[in-house]
């Protein structure tokens, strides 16, 4: 089975945000894979481990630092990659545009899946995956959480995620995928994986050589930092039955939610 | 018509609260408010619209919306948004509204801002509010096309009565069939009667404090003493270790959540902890480290066992509510 997989680089969890302009101050922070796409990543070299055929290919769209993410997916198994590593569109692109370019990327390769995180957990949009299927021209399942191929691979049979609880759907392939968390355990990279991945093939490229102009849809005017929240009152007692007693009282006659 | 189009999701038999919200919140920014709602049996609830602020209420009504199939909502939604021409249309950023909303923005050739949690209108435009970085930035975001496509989060905005004319249209709609490739073949959802997290008023939550699953019984104990309105959660600690299902996790690979009130038990608030309960009203912390990071963003804190201070709690309300 040859998939196709959309992976973003974005800021490590543990960052600290700092604003600057209507966007963030990049120095010092640790970039990694979404963690969302680390489950598309691995995902789509089960498939390919589980049918002994096929390929898997990384589409990014990503300044020049993307690279060491797309080379950390091709080390975990993934055979080659599309590094479209043009920062300037990079930077204004929103999940509108960012689709705009994937599909661009996408459209001349061969593949029976492709997939996406559910979200990038940067701008936190979840957006890309059904832009990207729109333009495409296929199915969208979000949200997937298990994921089978028939052995015609013809038709996939998929878990999603819903609100309290899942749903089994059927879809013919090609079709676009999101992941979930709880799809799989994504692996390390290994040594060996890490050598190979030099050697891998990576096809950079930038907006304008995919023809794609299209610009975004939604313009941030103003970035700025959540309002502080302050420590509150450390409830105090003799023992945990007094304390419970003052939190009670507190529930009750300040938050009045009793 | 310079007006908004909200989509008012169904579950369970029942309009979301998160509709609610949404319908009074476009009734600010004037013009006129028509509301589109989906679903098998959803003829009977639309009219309840109208006490949000809903003028018009187009209702898509039949056996084949029994369950959410993206692309025949979709369908649905724009032939409905086609006639309509709002310029703004407001969502819910449900489990269902972040599937549903992108698709439909998609459809119509827009952009679409997710997750929003304040609207203001500015001349023509409407700005929203957004948290980025999971919450630890907030955006102004203006989405340039036409119609605007916002999802907005879960108890956010808060809802108010206020009426709207009402008038109900059955509308029926074409679906293109050859398009609906996803095929149903099973859901499972919880014969729970708690509310979803994302849309609870109340969450008590646990982390690795709490030493077991089978004492999460506690929690959701505590959870049913706030009403039907409450739930349990819990931290991704928690969930690693096979206590609770992935649904209840609470942080930056679980829920966003912003409750009235969270009780955090036995979490030491690890920043992608904070990144999914931080802009909840009012945060409890009980954890026997007064050097916990949860007790710098708690408004409330225990510095205790918490399997001495939870009983304890339970007990104190339990008097309180006589
Ligand atoms: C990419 C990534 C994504 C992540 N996403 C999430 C996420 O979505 N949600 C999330 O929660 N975490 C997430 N994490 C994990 C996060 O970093 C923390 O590891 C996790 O939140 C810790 O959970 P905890 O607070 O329950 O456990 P711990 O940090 O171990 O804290 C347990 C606390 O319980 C207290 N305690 C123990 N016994 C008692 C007692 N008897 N009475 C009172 N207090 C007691 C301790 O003092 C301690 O503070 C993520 C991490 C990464 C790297
Ligand atoms: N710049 C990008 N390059 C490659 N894939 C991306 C990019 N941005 C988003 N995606 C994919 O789209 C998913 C959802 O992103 P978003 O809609 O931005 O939350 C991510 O998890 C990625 O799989």
């Amino acid at each position: 089975m040859n998939t196709v997989v959309c992976l973003k680089q974005v800021p490590d969890t543990e960052t600290l945000i700092k604003v600057a302009g209507t966007s963030i101050a990049t120095e010092g922070i640790k970039w990694v894979i979404n963690p969302y796409d680390e489950f598309a990543v691995e995902e789509a070299i089960r498939q390919k481990e589980k049918m002994n055929a096929g390929k898997v290919t990384i589409v990014s769209l990503g300044p020049d630092r993307a690279i060491e993410s797309i080379r950390t997916a091709l080390a975990m198994g993934a055979d080659d990659a599309v590094h479209i590593n043009d920062g300037a569109y990079y930077d204004t692109a929103d999940p509108y545009a960012t689709a705009q370019v994937l599909a661009a990327a996408i459209k001349g390769l061969t593949y029976d899946a492709v997939f996406l995180g559910k979200q990038a957990i940067d701008d936190d949009a979840g957006q890309v995956p059904a832009f990207l299927g729109e333009l495409l021209g296929l199915p969208v399942v979000t949200q997937v959480i298990k994921f089978e191929v028939s052995a015609d691979k013809k038709t996939a049979t998929v878990t999603r995620e819903i609100e309290g609880g899942q749903m089994v759907v059927e879809v013919p392939l090609p079709a676009v995928f999101s992941a979930q968390k709880g799809l799989n355990e994504p692996r390390y990279a290994s040594l060996p994986g890490i050598m190979k991945a030099k050697k891998k093939p990576v096809d950079v490229k930038n907006a304008g050589a995919l023809g794609v102009s299209a610009g975004p849809m939604t313009v941030i005017k103003e970035m700025s930092l959540p309002p502080a929240r302050q420590a509150g009152k450390i409830i105090t007692g003799d023992d945990a039955k007094a304390k419970a007693a003052a939190l009670a009282k507190a529930l009750h006659e300040e938050v009045k939610i009793i | 018509m310079a007006g908004t189009l909200i989509y008012a999701e169904v579950q369970k038999g029942e309009i979301k609260k998160g509709a609610f919200e949404i319908t009074s919140k476009a009734k600010e920014f004037g013009g006129e408010v028509a509301a589109c709602i989906i679903g098998k049996g959803a003829e009977a609830l639309a009219p309840q619209l109208a006490k949000y602020g809903a003028d018009k209420i187009y209702v898509v009504d039949g056996p084949e919306f029994e369950n959410y199939v993206p692309e025949a909502f979709v369908q649905a939604f724009v032939q409905v948004a086609n006639t309509v021409q709002p310029t703004v249309i407001l969502t819910s950023a449900s489990a269902q509204g972040k599937d549903f909303t992108p698709a439909v923005a998609a459809r119509l050739n827009v952009g679409a801002v997710s997750d929003c949690v304040e609207l203001k209108k500015e001349g023509d435009k409407v700005i929203a509010k957004r948290p980025m970085y999971a919450g630890k930035a907030y955006a102004l975001v203006e989405a340039v096309g036409t119609p605007q496509v916002i999802s907005v989060r879960p108890n956010a905005l808060g809802f108010k009565e206020i009426a709207g004319a009402g008038a109900v249209e059955k509308v029926a709609v074409n679906l293109d069939a050859s398009k609906i490739k996803v095929q149903v073949k099973a859901v499972e959802v919880a014969a729970t009667t708690e509310p979803d997290q994302t849309e609870a008023e109340i969450i008590v939550s646990g982390g690795r404090g709490m030493k077991g699953p089978e004492n999460f019984k506690m929690l959701e104990d505590l959870a049913k003493l706030f009403g039907p309105t409450a739930t349990t959660g819990a931290s991704r600690a928690a969930v690693d270790a096979g206590w609770r299902a992935h649904s209840y996790q609470v942080g930056q690979t679980g829920k966003t959540v912003s409750p009235n009130l969270y009780i955090a038990c036995g979490i030491s608030g690890a920043i992608q902890h904070l990144a999914g309960m931080g802009t909840s009203k009012v945060i409890v912390a009980i954890n026997k480290d007064p050097e916990a990071p949860i007790f710098t963003k708690a408004d409330y804190g225990v510095v205790d066992d918490l399997f001495n201070v939870v009983p304890a709690l339970i007990e104190e309300i339990k008097k309180i509510k006589g």
